[in-house]
């Protein structure tokens, strides 16, 4: 491929899933309150458009024209790089990774993927571990005692999890011997006696996938582990002082990492693109792997709405005492247990 | 040659970092700094082809440790430092000092690498199993040694910051 074919192919992948992404994380907020008024006996958003799907969009336009408050008392320049800080690197994380497999139009062909890293998993979570400064600067910067408090609270329940979720993550890493997203998923493609498929999940690593699970919760600062922005103590906690657009974009940032989340359990625990039916028209095999990976990230969406509005919050401390004393023991455990059966297959 | 253009470049954002360390008053935009520091080094990192390195330096120094940095800044509320006016020894004694220390860095390291043959940019590839056998294998016992190390110091730590009364009331029991 020549060096300007691809950078033209670069260009399009990158504005299309950026768009995707951010068409996503406007749709999830629609989600999030049609799924939650449901559950509550209420209609959600009906106004606007058709089952008020254009609510997104009177949200969007509503938060450009509100006043951009910026408080006399702030430390302006962390203060406005904050919110950028939270959304460009929860942005960022999704360039590596894949949608779907080689894809081929007239003579270019391409991996459905911004950019094949052969160390995709430790990108992933590179960038998602800097995603903590956003929300500690914003605190610290506010300088508001609920805007201070949330922030520590983020930073310090966000490396907590961090730790237990990176080591649930090692028991995948072992049983496909590889860091690339690709080569994980490739390697749990086909079945168990015709039927069950060779996900992560059915395949030892269960116990990881919950793990992963509750970790990510923590991770996204969703219910029940909301603590650093608890309505009933901290008012917002850590946006407590932002307004209009700033606000927005922790907004964006919150629900693009849990986008980027569901993806990264969907491609290590259930088997990314694979899915149950195989397809003989070429366009079918080529569009379905996208449309079972969207699946599972949607299902992946629709449980955290679900979770949100189905449990009480943690008390800080019942946080702490689980992450520690709960979740890290036993992702240990995973890891040795998985490597002695790999080593004693081998 | 592009690989090498990135490469001075990002050290001269390291560089540019750990100055700007040194100079801001504020604790706060210190830390910040060294976080850009890590980045730039983990970019170097990167297009040496150490490509595991990298990504346990964002994810370890710049996504956890400084994070704790920047925790005790917030907690302690740390203000502006005041600037003195600086000692005489310092600027006598340290610019020499440090100019020499540089040279003699630079000079031990260039005449190592042309009796090694030194290492191109992109060389240093590694697998993940070819890093575990590197880890668990060839150097097991510095590695386990170094882990154990580690374990007294942090428990070093928690007996330094507990206080005397806590530790004879045993652990608290209304949790």
């Amino acid at each position: 491929m020549s060096i300007t074919a691809f950078i033209i192919i670069s260009l399009i992948k990158s504005i299309a899933i950026v768009f995707v992404l951010l068409t996503a994380v406007a749709y999830s907020v629609w989600l999030e309150r049609k799924v939650s008024a449901h559950i509550q006996n209420r209609w959600g958003p009906t106004r606007v458009g058709p089952f008020g799907l254009l609510q997104p969009m009177a949200d969007g336009v509503k938060f450009i024209f509100k006043e951009d408050l910026t408080q006399p008392h702030v430390y302006k320049p962390l203060y406005i790089a904050a919110p950028i800080i939270a959304v460009v690197f929860a942005i960022t994380s999704i360039s590596v990774i894949p949608f779907g497999n080689w894809v081929e139009v007239g003579p270019w062909g391409t991996y459905l993927q911004i950019t094949d890293v052969n160390i995709g998993l430790l990108v992933v979570l590179g960038i998602t571990s800097m995603g903590v400064y956003g929300v500690a600067l914003a605190g610290w910067s506010s300088n508001s005692k609920y805007a201070l408090l949330g922030g520590l609270r983020a930073s310090a329940q966000m490396i907590s999890y961090e730790v237990s979720l990176g080591l649930a993550l090692v028991g995948v890493i072992i049983m496909s011997g590889s860091l690339s997203l690709r080569d994980i998923v490739d390697a749990q493609g086909g079945r168990f006696w015709y039927f069950i498929p060779r996900w992560n999940i059915f395949h030892g690593q269960t116990l990881a996938f919950f793990i992963y699970l509750i970790s990510a919760y923590a991770e996204t600062n969703r219910t029940p582990f909301d603590l650093p922005e608890a309505e009933s103590e901290l008012v917002a906690g850590y946006h407590t002082e932002y307004s209009a657009m700033k606000f927005a974009m922790f907004f964006m940032a919150e629900y693009a990492n849990m986008v980027t989340v569901a993806c990264l359990a969907t491609l290590l625990f259930l088997g990314g693109w694979h899915g149950p039916l195989i397809f003989s028209s070429p366009i079918l095999q080529a569009l379905m792997p996208v449309v079972w990976f969207c699946l599972k990230v949607f299902f992946f969406m629709f449980l955290y709405v679900w979770v949100r509005w189905t449990l009480p919050r943690f008390r800080y401390d019942q946080l702490m005492a689980f992450g520690w004393k709960v979740l890290l023991p036993l992702a240990i455990a995973n890891i040795v247990v998985t490597a002695l059966i790999v080593a004693w297959r081998a | 040659m592009f690989h090498l253009i990135l490469f001075l470049f990002f050290g001269a954002i390291c560089v540019a970092g750990a100055v700007n360390l040194l100079v801001q008053s504020h604790p706060i935009n210190s830390a910040l700094s060294l976080i850009v520091v890590m980045g730039a080094l983990a970019a170097e990192f990167l297009l040496l082809g150490a490509e595991f390195v990298a990504a346990v330096q964002v994810i370890v120094y710049a996504g956890a440790i400084m994070v704790l940095f920047l925790i005790t800044i917030m907690l302690l509320n740390a203000g502006k430092e005041e600037q003195t006016k600086g000692s005489r020894v310092a600027l006598l004694l340290g610019v020499p000092g440090v100019i020499i220390g540089a040279v003699l860095v630079a000079w031990t390291l260039l005449s190592r690498s042309s009796m090694d043959g030194g290492i191109p940019i992109g060389a240093l590839r590694g697998s993940p199993q070819g890093i575990a056998r590197l880890l668990f294998h060839d150097f097991l016992l510095p590695f386990e040694v170094t882990s154990v190390l580690i374990l007294i110091a942090i428990m070093g730590a928690v007996v330094l910051a507990s206080r005397p009364e806590a530790v004879a009331r045993g652990p608290r029991k209304d949790r």
